[in-house]
């Protein structure tokens, strides 16, 4: 087999058609959309145009002046936190979000902590779940934003956005989703959800790395985040990475025309993958939500006695890509803190593995994942202290 | 990221098991932190002449309990109380900075089977 990619919640491959629709914008109209007075510069502009009209109407913006570009979701995150902070400051200084948030809302939330404001950290259940009730009772008159992120990146729980939209709405508090991972995989409509702003990010929807977005529903004031130029209605100047958003506009599209042919996809495939390894291995536990409250495209177990790490790097010699939580895996002290956050104690959520499949995962690929794993995992417990007397 | 040597050692570890009456057991670190390994030895007139490991942890934890086991069979007591985990690191041609903990682990799980056998006066512990 050769190599098989399951980690498709980290990052996708760039589709051609999109590689295709980025190409023009390096070589042909490679124009600064800010020089106006010839030709080229008008092109880049006119498309700059085009490819915002485009994205605002596959996530339902009502104006095209709502979307602005930005280098990463990240930075969008960034950007909707601390820009709504330093803008409504005057009004309050708390904040509610989610313990199980991507880390560039947390990371966000903590640095203006230290600037002096409030952050609650909801807790979640043992899914993943966000209680709407939990947000409605954290509102306070000093509370200036609530950020929940639309589906978790790490164990696919989908969050109630839609009821957290009309508390935030009720309590007049600005709403923002991290929809990163939902994009392509749930319909996304910032209208009909009610929000006020909303991220996204091109490569995890087999767009380019380097380019996202946030959406800004007019009327919400935000500080600006980088000061130089007029790009971006003056709020993010930079000379836009029109090749990046043409990719950006075009993998929306693509994914925006075939969400449902493609989740009911990687929905099959999950399945598939989930079924297989919970009968071929003991001692596992699905991490988030079953069927319909989890991204079709995410799986996440725990495998007891072992380590995560471990076992990326002996599925990675039978070729196969996944990810993990465990505190090797990621690079610092403490196992994921989305693991934490669902209860898991240390030992079980060190013992993690994320696999996601893609809208080109085939059946092969998950059955050659189900008959590699399970060897991996007997030969990794029968390494293991923790496993001794278990079996006998 | 890791060395050959270290993915050697991970791929195909030496001296994987449980040795049935061992005189010296050591087991350090905790599964909070992700790593666990616990060593077994076998001692004859202060000769370590076999020593197995279990470890639960990652690839560097593996490894190194590996190398650390390698480097001390067939070695006396107080030899093998030399090891330090500089000696594993270099032994397995380095480790990423985030992993020299695990050789500290291994230095320690050596150390801690050696006094068990030392505490034990080198008797076969029933309740191991």
């Amino acid at each position: 087999m050769k190599s098989v990619y399951m980690d498709n919640n980290a990052t996708t491959y760039v589709k051609k058609e999109v590689l295709d629709a980025m190409l023009p914008y390096f070589t042909d109209i490679y124009g600064n959309a800010s020089s106006k007075f010839y030709r080229v510069g008008r092109e880049a502009e006119q498309a700059l145009y085009t490819l915002r009209e485009s994205v605002a109407k596959n996530i339902g913006a009502e104006h095209t002046n709502e979307i602005y570009f930005t280098g990463s979701g990240c930075e969008a995150d960034n950007w909707a936190v601390k820009g709504i902070a330093f803008a409504h400051r005057n009004k309050g200084n708390h904040i509610i979000t989610s313990k199980i948030e991507h880390h560039a809302i947390l990371n966000a939330c903590e640095y203006l902590e230290k600037q002096g404001f409030d952050v609650t950290y909801l807790d979640v259940d043992e899914y993943g779940f966000v209680k709407p009730e939990d947000v409605e009772a954290a509102v306070t008159d000093k509370t200036i934003l609530i950020t929940i992120m639309t589906a978790n990146n790490e164990i696919g729980t989908i969050e109630p956005i839609k009821e957290i939209a009309g508390i935030a709405k009720k309590h007049k508090v600005i709403f923002h989703t991290d929809a990163v991972q939902a994009i392509g995989h749930i319909k996304i409509d910032v209208k009909e959800i009610g929000v006020d702003m909303l991220s996204l990010s091109a490569h995890k929807f087999h767009g380019p790395k380097g380019v996202g977005a946030l959406y800004i529903r007019n009327g919400v004031k935000i500080d600006n985040l980088i000061h130089g130029g007029g790009q971006e209605r003056g709020k993010r100047a930079a000379t836009e990475n029109i090749a990046g958003i043409a990719g950006m506009a075009k993998a929306l599209e693509i994914a925006v025309e075939d969400l449902e042919a493609n989740s009911a996809r990687c929905k099959k495939m999950r399945d598939r993958l989930i079924n297989g390894i919970r009968t071929s291995i003991p001692y596992c536990r699905l991490n988030g939500p079953e069927d319909e409250g989890r991204l079709c495209n995410n799986v996440n177990f725990s495998f007891q006695y072992v380590e995560g790490e471990s076992i990326l790097m002996m599925l990675d010699m039978k070729n196969i890509a996944a990810s993990s939580g465990s505190a090797c895996a990621s690079g610092s002290l403490d196992p994921s803190h989305v693991l934490m956050a669902i209860g898991l104690p240390h030992e079980i959520a060190h013992g993690s593995l994320r696999l996601s499949v893609g809208e080109d995962t085939t059946e092969e690929e998950v059955d050659y994942v189900i008959e590699t794993l399970p060897p991996i995992i007997q030969r990794l417990r029968d390494m293991s202290p923790l496993y001794e007397g278990v079996e006998k | 990221m890791y060395s050959e040597k270290v993915m050697d050692h991970f791929a195909n570890p030496r001296n994987v098991g449980e040795i049935p009456d061992a005189n010296a057991i050591g087991e350090v670190g905790n599964a909070k932190c992700g790593d666990i390994m616990k060593i077994y030895m076998d001692i004859e007139d202060n000769i370590i002449k076999d020593v197995k490991f279990k470890t639960f942890g990652c690839g560097a934890a593996i490894a190194t309990s590996s190398m650390a086991t390698e480097m001390v069979k067939g070695k006396s007591v107080d030899e093998a109380l030399e090891l330090t985990n500089r000696a594993v690191m270099e032994a397995l041609d380095g480790l990423p900075t985030e992993k020299i903990h695990c050789s500290v682990l291994a230095e320690e799980a050596i150390h801690s089977a050696i006094e068990d056998y030392k505490k034990r006066g080198g008797k076969v512990n029933e309740n191991k």
